[in-house]
């Protein structure tokens, strides 16, 4: 090991020693953006007056994302010699009562807490490292997340950090690239590709410079993963790239993040710049003669800048447009026409662990094809939302209903979306399917970058795919026919169906437009954009038949196929639909039925949530039959 | 020299010719929107795909190798094709009437070879967003509604004026060719030298006073010495349209503003024909004859008393270079070098 970074892991072992020999509790606050958004910020500062006025010392640390989004604002406590006791949905009331109860007379609330690390506990409290929520995660890539001050390079050192780093300036070039070939290590963007051949294909061009990028433009609706790292653990992806630096031979490297995660570029620039100052970026390189600088580029919120030939396009400030194929490897002339490097933010992040602690290490984790593990952003009609991290080849049962503890309001299970616009949805009969990059793509739908939502039976599927071609619409970048006017084109019909003007043909229609704009477009944005619709399509093609052929959306969401109807045997008048009603189209008076007069009615549903729901008079009803008599009048001939 | 196969038809082309001018020599057509010989490729229109050893690609991008069998015309490729030139008629004016490039349209051309079907078109969503047409430029109008987003215009002004006057602006579905800003044309750095409105596929770019000509004459542009080849279109006795001679070895095709669009001077009324001689202050006709007598008294006596030098000449960029050569001739016989050019000012 390099002798000059014995000191520097010393140093920070010291310090971090020093901070807990002292004899003080340590407070930890989940402050990464969801914990922000959901108040941690007050509630840091409430802790910090609370401390004050009963003179009370303890360690407040804001760390990152520990993934269990569903209970925040997450405040953990460590008492000296005592386990860590996570205590959910805290508010500044709340976290006054547990300093109060817990730090000052040491009881500690179990009716307040999600539960204990370790062991040791409380006998009222669960534990829960070993529980439902992380029993079958393997947490790899996000083991420092919501875990140590990410702002603090010396928790992350006293962690292992750097030590790939040292390891790897010690080795040669082609070594280092043995042993990511050895570990089977696949790309985290979502393509799979594999990081050994790829940076083998980025060292072999001869050229005056290099360039390594990270790819942290995230952009799929509902997905966190690449924000979570980087606001968690950022030397964890420094550490990749200075790696990934040395091993191509470059000296330069790109974060290109979007400008709306500030967050992430402001842990970023403090990380960078703590790592400079322990020598462990810039020049000479803990005295190897290896130099390496690290600069953020703020991306504009193109969604099709993640794709990496637009991306190199945008650093170099031209319109961030993919170039069409046959075009040179990035790898081989990317940014300013010189062999570029472009990995994930996840990619790059495991690269030191699997450098300290081996391939086999990397290997005994997940499948053969797909080593490793899986970064998930559990999200939907689920009653565990957050970010996960689960061995490559679980299935995908086992991270719905124990990672994520099942649906919501124990309704029925309805499919599952992976992949964000560019995956596609997998039924209840899917589920078995374990998850993999080869896998989830024989079944219509891919692993992506890493977003995962639920979908239950009140979710209708024509309208799901309407929400991604939506998006795929707004975010195609306008430069090929099939992905300009076809994602337009695709959107057009499902607005028609779903508004009840789909007409006879129409599936077909979608099913060949989406074959041509698999074929016909430039970049991986139009290539998959129909995979939304043709995913649904296989497996939901029931629901788009009864939206055209009977104008009834089976799932009662198309406002246009729906109507709102009161059931007067049910209906006890209690008038709570009628005062709620915006626009006055309920009738009824005491002891009379209601009647709702569809000539008024806006369908806003108001009236169907106000309705008690031991009465359940409101009803929504649709097919071609309800929807004619609603445009007659009044629905009382249903 | 690498062998393709087309279609079953080999031909020899070079190496780092593309799939396109491969199938261009061997005579077969292959439709394209957004392909022009003049520039650089695109790659955006997806309608010259075709089938390479197996695999869909643009024939407009992908280079030849040796051995290689191309087929135009499969199922798939054709379905590709006519799905997307679909797509580009379903946001497209629908009126080809009306416009100026009836008969001459390249999505005319190429809608004929896909083979558009009514009972297709039917089952596909139009949308033209009615945008009103950027007439600001006096020689030729924008059409929004009839633009493809081929990039020809674009790439034209870059590439054959050096001017990049527009570019892509906004996104997707809502992307334009647009001036900074995406003000009228007029308020732009554009030359209105033309280039983009010759090279337009459709009728989204043209001409603001579209006249068909009845017959043709070559000629050569009388503006300056340059003297690139045009064709003056003719309808009656009215010069109605100019163009660029494209086998003109001076200019191949190109024109300036002044040569494309300065043409309404030969008609124009107040067009000098005879020399005027200014006699009491008032500018009165006169014979040649008669001027030039004017003239050879004045100089003559001009020199007489105050010597050759107190001579000098300007003659006009709009001469050829032989009346500018014989121009000067005449100034250094008398005796002095006082000669210049206005095309120098």
């Amino acid at each position: 090991m390099i002798q000059k970074f014995d000191a520097i892991e010393k140093e920070a072992l010291k310090a971090m020693e020093k901070e807990q020999n002292n004899d003080i509790p340590q407070i930890y606050v989940g402050c990464a953006t969801c914990g922000n958004a959901t108040g941690a910020q007050s509630v840091v500062q409430t802790i910090k007056t609370k401390l004050d006025k009963e003179n009370l010392t303890a360690e407040i640390k804001e760390v990152g994302c520990i993934g269990m989004c569903f209970a925040e604002v997450l405040v953990d406590v460590i008492k000296p010699g005592r386990p860590r006791i996570s205590y959910q949905d805290v508010t500044p009331e709340k976290v006054e009562e547990i300093i109060d109860s817990y730090l000052v007379n040491d009881d500690p609330r179990p009716d307040l807490a999600l539960g204990f690390f370790g062991e040791g506990g409380p006998e009222d409290i669960e534990r829960i490292d070993t529980g439902d929520v992380f029993k079958n995660q393997q947490r790899v890539i996000l083991k420092n997340c919501g875990v140590i001050d990410p702002e603090n390079i010396n928790e992350y050192i006293a962690r292992g950090g750097y030590k790939g780093l040292a390891e790897a300036l010690e080795m040669k070039q082609e070594e280092i690239i043995g042993v990511l070939k050895d570990s089977g290590l696949r790309g985290r963007g979502g393509a799979g590709f594999p990081a050994g051949r790829k940076w083998e294909s980025c060292l072999k061009p001869q050229a005056d410079q290099k360039y390594v990028i990270c790819n942290a433009d995230e952009g799929d609706p509902g997905a966190f993963m690449d924000r979570s790292v980087l606001e968690g653990d950022p030397h964890s992806v420094i550490e990749g790239m200075i790696i990934a630096g040395y091993t191509i031979g470059s000296s330069k490297g790109y974060f290109y993040v979007r400008a709306e995660y500030p967050l992430a570029i402001s842990r970023l620039r403090k990380a960078i710049a703590q790592a400079r100052e322990k020598n462990l970026l810039g020049e000479n390189i803990l005295g190897t003669g290896f130099n390496f600088e690290l600069e953020i580029f703020q991306g504009a919120g193109a969604f099709v800048c993640g794709e990496s030939t637009a991306l190199v396009m945008s650093i170099e400030g031209n319109r961030g447009w993919p170039k069409p194929l046959p075009r040179p490897r990035t790898t081989e002339e990317g940014l300013w026409g010189k062999p570029t490097l472009l990995n994930n933010v996840k990619t790059f992040s495991v690269v030191p662990q699997i450098l300290s602690k081996g391939a086999d290490w990397f290997r005994s984790i997940g499948t053969e094809g797909s080593p490793g593990t899986a970064v998930f952003a559990l999200t939907g009609t689920i009653n565990r939302s957050g970010l996960i991290e689960v061995p490559m080849g679980i299935e995908l049962k086992k991270i719905i209903y124990e990672v994520g503890g099942g649906i919501l309001n124990d309704r029925k299970f309805k499919a599952v979306q992976t992949g964000g616009p560019s995956g596609g949805c997998l039924p209840e009969d899917k589920l078995h399917l374990s998850v993999d990059f080869d896998t989830l793509v024989e079944a219509g739908s891919m692993m992506g970058s890493g977003g995962m939502v639920v979908i239950d039976e009140t979710t209708c599927m024509v309208d799901v795919a309407r929400y991604f071609l939506d998006f795929t619409f707004e975010e195609s970048c306008g430069q090929c026919v099939p992905c300009r006017q076809g994602t337009q084109q695709m959107l057009e019909v499902l607005n028609d169906i779903c508004e009840g003007r789909g007409r006879e043909g129409d599936i077909e229609h979608l099913i060949e437009m989406g074959d041509s704009i698999i074929k016909g477009s430039i970049c991986g944005l139009g290539q998959t954009a129909p995979n939304p619709v043709l995913s649904t399509i296989q497996y939901f093609q029931e629901e788009y038949e009864a939206h055209i052929k009977d104008h009834a959306c089976p799932a009662l969401v198309c406002k246009n196929l729906i109507v709102f109807h009161i059931d007067e045997e049910k209906c006890t008048a209690c008038g709570r639909c009628r005062k709620a009603c915006p626009v006055e189209a309920i009738s009824g008076e005491k002891k009379v039925p209601h009647t709702i007069d569809q000539s008024k009615c806006t369908k806003c549903g108001i009236c169907f949530q106000e309705c008690p729901e031991r009465f359940s008079a409101v009803e929504r009803l649709t097919g071609k039959e309800n929807l004619a008599a609603a445009a007659r009048g009044r629905l009382t001939d249903v | 020299m690498y062998k393709v196969t087309i279609n079953g038809l080999e031909t020899a082309v070079e190496k780092g010719s593309t799939v396109f001018e491969a199938a261009e020599k061997a005579g077969i057509y292959i439709p394209t929107l957004c392909h022009h010989p003049d520039l650089s490729t695109f790659g955006g229109c997806r309608v010259c795909m075709v089938d390479a050893d197996g695999k869909i690609v643009t024939a407009c991008r992908a280079p030849v190798k040796d051995g290689m069998v191309v087929k135009t015309d499969t199922d798939e490729v054709r379905r590709v094709r006519l799905s997307n030139v679909e797509l580009i008629l379903a946001s497209h004016h629908k009126d080809c009437q009306s416009c100026s490039r009836n008969n001459s349209c390249r999505l005319q051309e190429v809608s004929a070879f896909v083979g558009i079907n009514q009972d297709r078109m039917r089952q596909i969503r139009r949308s033209v967003e009615p945008v009103k047409p950027d007439e600001s430029n006096p020689f030729f109008h924008r059409d929004f509604t009839r633009c493809i987003l081929c990039g020809i215009c674009i790439r034209t002004c870059e590439e054959i004026n050096g001017v990049a006057a527009i570019d892509f602006a906004f996104r997707g579905f809502h992307t334009k060719v647009a001036v900074l800003g995406d003000k009228p044309i007029k308020e732009s750095k554009c030359e209105s030298c033309g280039e983009c409105v010759v090279r337009c596929p459709t009728g989204a770019l043209y001409l603001a006073e579209p006249v068909v000509a009845e017959r043709e004459v070559e000629s050569t542009c009388a503006y300056c010495g340059v003297g690139c080849g045009i064709k003056l279109g003719v309808r009656g006795d009215r010069v109605v349209k100019v163009e660029g001679n494209r086998d003109n070895e001076v200019n191949r095709g190109d024109l300036c503003v002044k040569g494309r669009f300065g043409f309404d001077f030969i008609n124009h009324p107040d067009r000098l024909k005879k020399p005027l001689l200014k006699k009491d202050g008032i500018f009165v006709e006169s014979s040649w004859d008669e001027a030039l007598d004017f003239i050879v008294d004045k100089m003559s006596d001009i020199k007489a008393r105050h010597g050759a030098d107190a001579l000098g000449g300007i003659s006009s960029a709009r001469c050829t270079s032989e009346e500018n050569y014989l121009f000067q001739k005449i100034f250094r016989a008398m005796g002095t070098n006082n000669v210049d050019h206005c095309a120098r000012l």
